[in-house]
C-alpha cells in the first residue's frame, strides 16, 4: 500500500498540509500525506474564525463545519471601551467560526479525492538528507520503522515543527515569540452569537487578549493567550479561569483545550534544498491576531504550485524552491510584517494607552472589516503616541 | 535537577515542543517524551499554559 518513493511527502494533516497535499495531487504529483495522530483534526488547538473569502478560496463551505457566522467584530480596551466593526468582511480575520475537528477532516477529504495517499498514525522521527538536499523521510506507523523517499518533503508540522529543525533551519520559538493560550469551548446562552469579541489588558491576559467567539446552539469559545514572556507554569488557565468568573459566570464548560500560536517576526528561510515549511511550521500565522487557518491555506496553496513546477522541471533545489517564499511574502508574509510590527508596539503600551486608542475610535463607524482601516484610523487620530507606526500603515 | 512532566495535567498541546532550543522533547499523542537533550532551562516549564511541566530534585 505506502510506496518507497513519492514526488511528495507532506508531513502533519492541518490545513496547510491538507492543503498542500491536494494542490500536487491535482498536479499528478505521486504526493503522501502522514499525520501522527491517529484522528486527523482531533484534539483542537484552535480558536476556529476564519475570514469567509479565505475557506471559500479552497474549499466549498458546508453547514457540517461551519458553527457559527460572525457579522462583526468588537474590541475591549482593558476599562471597557467598545469599538466595534461591522459590515462583509473584507480581510477581516473572523467571520465563520467552524468545527476544525470536521474541518480538517474535510480538508483531508479533499486531498484523498485529489489522488494524496494518506497515513495517520505515523511519525516523522528524522529526515533522509544525501549531500546537504533533503531526499526523504524516517517514519514510524505501529511501531514499525520505514523510510520513504521523496523529491520534497514539505513540513507542514505545526507549532511543535521539527522537520525544518532536521534540515538546520531555526524555526524554535523564544519566550516572546509565543503566546500560550486556553480556551473553553462553554455553553451558556447569554454569550453573543452574532459578534467575535476581543478582550485586552494586563490584568486580562498580559501580551495577548481573551477573546469569545460565537459557537452556536448557545455556545461559544472563551480562550485567552499570554505572550510567552510574561508566562508563568499554568498561567494561561488560571487567567481564563478569572475571565470566566467575570465575564460569563454561568457558563457550563463543555471541553477545554490549550495550545502554543506563534507570534514570530515573520521569517525567511522556509526553504531549503528538496525542502518547504507550510502553515505554523514556517510561524505563518498572523503575530497581531493569531490566526492561522487562512495563512497556512494560502501558503500551501502557493507550495503545492511552486512544488509540483519545480518537481516537472527536475529541480528541487532551495534556489528553485525560493518562488514560494517569495510569493508568500508578496501575497500575505508583507501584511504580517506590518503586524508584527503593531503587535510588538501595542504590546509596549499601556492599559491607560490603550484605553486612549479606543476613546479616539469609539465614535468610528467603520464600513468594512479591514484591519487595515482601523489601524489607519487610529494613527491619524494619535500620532504621537503611534508614531513608530508612521510609514507603516 | 531533571524535567519532569505530570501526566495527569498535561493537556499534550506542544507549545513546551515549541520553544525548547534543544529539540530535546517530542509529542506524541498524548503522551510528551523528554529527550535526552534536555538542559534544563526551564523555558518549557514557564511556557505549559497547564502547569505540567516542572524541575525537580528527582526524577518524578
Amino acid at each position: 500500500m505506502i510506496d518507497t518513493e513519492y514526488d511528495v511527502v507532506v508531513v502533519g494533516a492541518g490545513p496547510g498540509g491538507s492543503i498542500t497535499a491536494k494542490n500536487c495531487a491535482e498536479r499528478g504529483m505521486k504526493t503522501l500525506m502522514v499525520e501522527k495522530r491517529q484522528m486527523i483534526g482531533d484534539p483542537v488547538r484552535c480558536a476556529e474564525g476564519i475570514a469567509k473569502h479565505t475557506v471559500k478560496k479552497h474549499i466549498e463551505p458546508n453547514p457540517k463545519w461551519i458553527c457559527a457566522e460572525a457579522k462583526g467584530f468588537r474590541i475591549f480596551s482593558p476599562s471597557g471601551i467598545k469599538v466595534e466593526m461591522v459590515g462583509e468582511f473584507g480581510s477581516g480575520e473572523v467571520g465563520y467560526v467552524l468545527d476544525r475537528k470536521l474541518f480538517d477532516r474535510a480538508l483531508a477529504h479533499e486531498a484523498a479525492r485529489s489522488g494524496a495517499t494518506i497515513l495517520v498514525k505515523t511519525r516523522a522521527t528524522g529526515l533522509l538528507i544525501e549531500d546537504g538536499k533533503v531526499c526523504g523521510v524516517e517514519l514510524e506507523h505501529l511501531g514499525k520503522k520505514f523510510c520513504v523517499r521523496a523529491k520534497v518533503v514539505v513540513g507542514a508540522d505545526g507549532v511543535e515543527s521539527k522537520v525544518g529543525r532536521w534540515a538546520g533551519m531555526n524555526t524554535s520559538l523564544k519566550p516572546r515569540d509565543i503566546e500560550t493560550c486556553a480556551q473553553a469551548l462553554v455553553y451558556d446562552p447569554s454569550a453573543d452569537q452574532e459578534f467575535c469579541e476581543f478582550y485586552l489588558g494586563r490584568e486580562i491576559a498580559p501580551g495577548g487578549y481573551a477573546w469569545i467567539f460565537p459557537k452556536g446552539e448557545g455556545c461559544a469559545n472563551v480562550g485567552l493567550g499570554i505572550l510567552g514572556s510574561f508566562s508563568d507554569a499554568g498561567a494561561p488557565f488560571n487567567y481564563l479561569n478569572n475571565f470566566l468568573k467575570k465575564y460569563l459566570p454561568n457558563a457550563k464548560i463543555l471541553e477545554i483545550i490549550v495550545g502554543g500560536v506563534p507570534v514570530s517576526k515573520p521569517t525567511d528561510g522556509i526553504v531549503g534544498d528538496g525542502i518547504v515549511l507550510v502553515g505554523d511550521a514556517a510561524r505563518q500565522s498572523d503575530p497581531l491576531t493569531g490566526g492561522g487557518i487562512g495563512n497556512a491555506m494560502e501558503a500551501g496553496a502557493i507550495a503545492g504550485e511552486v512544488v509540483s513546477e519545480a518537481i516537472s522541471e527536475g529541480d528541487t533545489s532551495a534556489e528553485r524552491l525560493r518562488e514560494y517564499e517569495e510569493r508568500w511574502f508578496k501575497e500575505r508574509g508583507k501584511k504580517l510584517m506590518r503586524n508584527w510590527l503593531v503587535k510588538e508596539h501595542i504590546m509596549s503600551l499601556s492599559d491607560e494607552e490603550l484605553d486612549k486608542l479606543a476613546k479616539s475610535i469609539a465614535d468610528v463607524k467603520f464600513k468594512g472589516l479591514q484591519l487595515y482601516e482601523l489601524l489607519k484610523h487610529l494613527l491619524r487620530r494619535n500620532p504621537k503616541l503611534l508614531w513608530k507606526l508612521k510609514g507603516y500603515i | 535537577m531533571v524535567l519532569n512532566v505530570n501526566r495527569y495535567v498535561c493537556g499534550y498541546c506542544g507549545a513546551c515542543v515549541a520553544v525548547c532550543p534543544h529539540c530535546a522533547l517530542e509529542l506524541v499523542e498524548t503522551w510528551l517524551e523528554i529527550g535526552s537533550g534536555c538542559t534544563e532551562c526551564g523555558i518549557c516549564v514557564k511556557i505549559c499554559p497547564v502547569g505540567a511541566l516542572s524541575l525537580d530534585e528527582v526524577k518524578a
